[in-house]
């Protein structure tokens, strides 16, 4: 394993190395096909570098640790947003979560429908591309329309394009109270749409997601609340007038609760001691139930208002990548297989048109197609 | 401003030209005759002018990529064009190009409240997508102050902003979904009704891109429910620095206001003289906006004015009323309106930290008194994106120029302290030259690798973002 101890050290090693690398952060997520080379880790390039609360901004080498970005803005009674997903419960490894790696995977949790996913809270990145180039670009400001935007490019390329080697991220402040509504009882498609109402009132739902069985074992819809005291109290009381023709709502005791329900469903926690293939699908919101209804053998619980389907698909149950992938053909969306053989294409299959572009980017920021080559290997089409 | 040499060659074809986009699309959508291309010679920068050989109003996604493909095979360059509001000159065409205007692409597609989102074909203006949608309470959240006529298109290609983007992100954060149309005439989907597009994040690439890379002819975009209502505070101060101040200890206490404007002396100044707002005269003036139910408006106001205190406000003013909040706002609206009377301004766009507001507003004020022109500032305070606003006198030999120096120099300063040279208007042929004082030259090759990989004749929106010198090599490649 190659560790390079600056981003000199990094360019160094891509510029002179004939093979192809496999670029890793902590090493929590190996999602899609794996590389067979040599393990280049940004671990060693570790560091806040900067943290400016009155800004909103914090800059950090690309293998500073997720949990010491998260107690640095702590302090302040800041937060990343985005609220990135741990993915060490569900796929049973152990390493440090990396910034590095929440931003090449573009990692966002349940806040996504409301603040946003990982790329939209990213300013700038420092990255090494396939030749052994240093390139940044955006900054560490919150507007900057400067130039083409590869930031975006960045986040979600999976290392593909270019070695991430610092970050810049837009942080926010942590509002100082929080609070979960739920309903029980709602078959899918009627959570969706209680859902769907919330999302579209005015009362700034922050987590919107159906479990087909909670903690009781009976269906359950959580909508997250969060603010000031009287203002979680006020919306949540306004949500129960809205939503009372659906049964009984009840809300929980506050912050800590709230915070360790949404934990579980960031994480994906129903699924942690499931065995099965493990998929994320994307699609919009009022499509999912039928989707899913037509994946029948699989379980599923939703995120994101209904646009996020967590499906997990127990071997002989006859849900496969091939089921899946004409399912969300059907509707449009997008599927990824986060655990599972990736042999079978983790990555949802592109139009030629999209494709011919990916690689072409690909050609021209890793010619010698080292950079994790292979990883982003797209399904095949339904 | 230096643009690349016509090309006689391209020009010589004009009749070609125009009987190949004819058949292609109704006749009077292929505009030719030079009284009627002048209408296209420039956008809201108007100090350069350059009709355009040609200007085509196609009609459908279809109608765009026949005429892309044409002027692909032929060899034109074609600039694309929402509808001119452009500040930077992102949509100035040179004498050899096609203008590709996308204003008779106006409808609406679809609406839905359910999941959220409205798709529509781009050159319906931002202020009418809004405008679709607020019947039912809903609203699309980017806003720039162009809204009234500039086009979704240009808002995707520039990558626009506004007011509320503290709080509602810019464009780019508000966009699902695109059509496509490539140079070559390939049309492509990207995105849609759901978050996140599949494999590489080209919609964030696209996104600000400055028609570049394509002309997008449809877009998802996310509309949100509006908020139960929105009350502003005026705070004045006897300093910058003491505003600067405010303004982050206001974010560092948990509130995140839906804007937070800045106004300078000078500014205060000629809006009272203009638009009567009742301000008060002093050196710094902010406008702090919150939402919420009215409860929840109050107790935000409350933490602000606490907060507002303990820096010795010399004018504290919460609305209690939507007149009030009106009267607040009167003079930040007017501030532009108000600088017209004045004078002839530039308004330029940089953004800076946060927290490096008082040291930038004290050099500009230095350099204000080198230069010998005035400057009053305006600008989103929240995010650090500045709008200093510079005086001069169109008419007098060489204030334009010295006016354009003194600019660039304010930019400089900004990229100096860890900013940017546009936060939102883009970067155009307005701060072209000035890429190489954000960018090293690798930086911007890799930006140029994009558009090989789109528009491999380098063909689409000529001599924009891109240092000529910096993309020569590029473009003789591409030719």
């Amino acid at each position: 394993m190659l560790t390079p101890k600056t981003e000199d050290d990094l360019a160094r090693i891509v510029a002179e190395i004939d093979a192809p690398l496999r670029i890793q952060g902590g090493g929590t997520r190996p999602i899609g096909m794996p590389t067979n080379g040599t393990i280049l880790s940004t671990s060693a390039l570790s560091g806040i570098e900067l943290y400016e609360p009155g800004s909103l901004t914090l800059v950090a080498k690309a293998g500073t640790p997720v949990a010491e970005i998260e107690a640095a803005l702590a302090v302040e009674g800041q937060r990343l947003a985005f609220e990135p997903m741990d993915h060490r419960g569900l796929l049973g490894t152990t390493g440090t979560p990396t910034i590095g790696g929440v931003a090449a995977a573009n990692v966002s949790g349940p806040r996504r429908i409301q603040s946003g996913a990982a790329r939209d809270f990213m300013l700038g990145v420092r990255f090494v591309d396939g030749r052994g180039q240093i390139i940044k670009n955006g900054g560490r400001v919150m507007k900057n329309v400067t130039g083409y935007d590869l930031v975006k490019l960045m986040a979600g390329s999976y290392g593909t394009l270019g070695v991430l080697t610092e970050v810049s991220l837009k942080v926010l402040p942590k509002p100082r109270f929080a609070a979960t509504l739920r309903i029980e009882g709602l078959a899918d498609e009627a959570a969706v749409g209680a859902l769907g109402r919330a999302l579209g009132s005015p009362f700034e739902v922050s987590g919107a997601a159906h479990l087909q069985e909670g903690d009781t074992g009976a269906p359950t819809t959580l909508l997250r609340l969060e603010g000031f005291e009287n203002s979680v109290a006020y919306r949540g009381s306004e949500l129960q007038s809205m939503l009372g023709d659906l049964g009984k709502l009840s809300i929980d005791a506050g912050p800590a609760e709230t915070e360790a329900t949404w934990a579980a469903i960031r994480d994906v926690a129903p699924y942690h001691d499931a065995k099965g293939d493990v998929w994320r699908i994307s699609v919009k919101p009022t499509d999912a139930p039928g989707l899913v209804a037509g994946l029948s053998g699989a379980r599923a619980f939703y995120d994101w208002g209904g646009g996020l389907v967590w499906l997990l698909a127990p071997e002989g149950s006859g849900v496969s990548a091939t089921t899946i992938r004409a399912a969300v053909a059907k509707v449009g969306g997008h599927a990824t297989l986060i655990r599972g053989n990736p042999s079978v294409g983790a990555f949802q299959p592109l139009s030629p048109a999209v494709s011919t572009l990916q690689d072409a980017l690909r050609q021209k920021f890793d010619p010698r197609q080292i950079l994790n080559p292979g990883l982003m290997t797209q399904g095949r089409a339904a | 401003m230096e643009m690349p040499t016509p090309k006689p060659e391209i020009i010589a074809k004009k009749a070609e030209l125009i009987t190949r986009l004819q058949e292609v699309m109704p006749k009077d959508a292929v505009i030719s005759d030079p009284s009627e291309t002048r209408v296209y010679e420039c956008d809201a920068l108007t100090a350069y002018k350059c009709a355009p050989l040609l200007a085509v109003l196609p009609a459908s996604t279809k109608e765009v990529s026949d005429a892309l493909r044409i002027c692909h095979e032929m060899g034109v360059p074609v600039v694309p064009r929402g509808s001119g509001t452009s500040l930077a000159g992102g949509a100035l065409p040179t004498a050899d190009s096609v203008i590709l205007g996308v204003a008779r692409l106006s409808d609406v597609l679809e609406t839905d409240y359910e999941n959220r989102f409205i798709k529509v074909q781009t050159g319906r203006t931002n202020l009418s997508v809004t405008g679709a949608v607020e019947e039912n309470g809903f609203f699309y959240a980017p806003d720039p102050s162009s809204q009234l006529a500039c086009a979704i298109a240009g808002n995707i290609a520039m990558n626009s902003g506004g007011a509320h983007c503290l709080k509602y992100g810019v464009t780019t954060n508000n966009l699902m979904g695109v059509t496509m149309v490539l140079m070559d005439g390939t049309v492509t989907e990207i995105g849609g009704a759901f978050l996140d597009a599949e494999g590489l994040d080209l919609l964030g690439l696209i996104c600000g891109s400055e028609g570049q890379l394509g002309v997008v002819t449809e877009a998802t975009l996310r509309i949100l429910h509006k908020p139960e209502g929105a009350r502003p505070v005026l705070i004045g101060f006897d300093s910058n620095e003491v505003a600067g101040a405010c303004v982050s200890d206001i974010i560092k206490a948990g509130v995140l206001p839906v804007a937070i404007e800045f106004m300078d002396r000078p500014c205060i100044e000629a809006t009272e003289a203009f638009a009567k707002a009742g301000y008060p005269m002093c050196e710094a003036l902010l406008i702090v906006e919150v939402e919420g139910s009215d409860t929840e408006i109050d107790e935000q106001l409350a933490l602000i004015e606490e907060i507002a205190r303990r820096h010795n406000p010399v004018e504290l003013r919460q609305s209690r009323s939507a007149e009030e909040s009106a009267k607040i706002w009167l003079g930040r609206k007017s501030a532009f309106g108000a600088m017209g009377q004045i004078n002839d301004y530039m308004c330029l766009d940089g953004t800076i930290p946060v927290s490096e507001l008082p040291h930038v507003l004290k050099r500009i004020g230095e350099m204000s008194k080198d230069f010998g022109l005035d400057v009053a500032n305006v600008f989103h305070a929240g995010d650090g994106n500045m709008h200093p606003l510079i005086l001069f006198d169109a008419n007098k030999p060489g204030d334009l120029e010295l006016c354009e120096d003194f600019g660039a120099e304010i930019l400089k300063l900004c990229v100096e302290v860890g900013g940017c040279l546009t936060g939102e208007h883009g970067v155009g042929i307005e701060k072209r030259d000035l890429m190489t004082y954000q960018y090293a030259p690798a930086d911007l090759e890799a930006q140029m690798a994009v558009k090989d990989v789109f528009d491999v004749k380098w063909l689409l929106n000529p001599a924009k973002v891109f240092p000529l010198l910096s993309s020569d090599s590029h473009r003789d490649v591409a030719a």
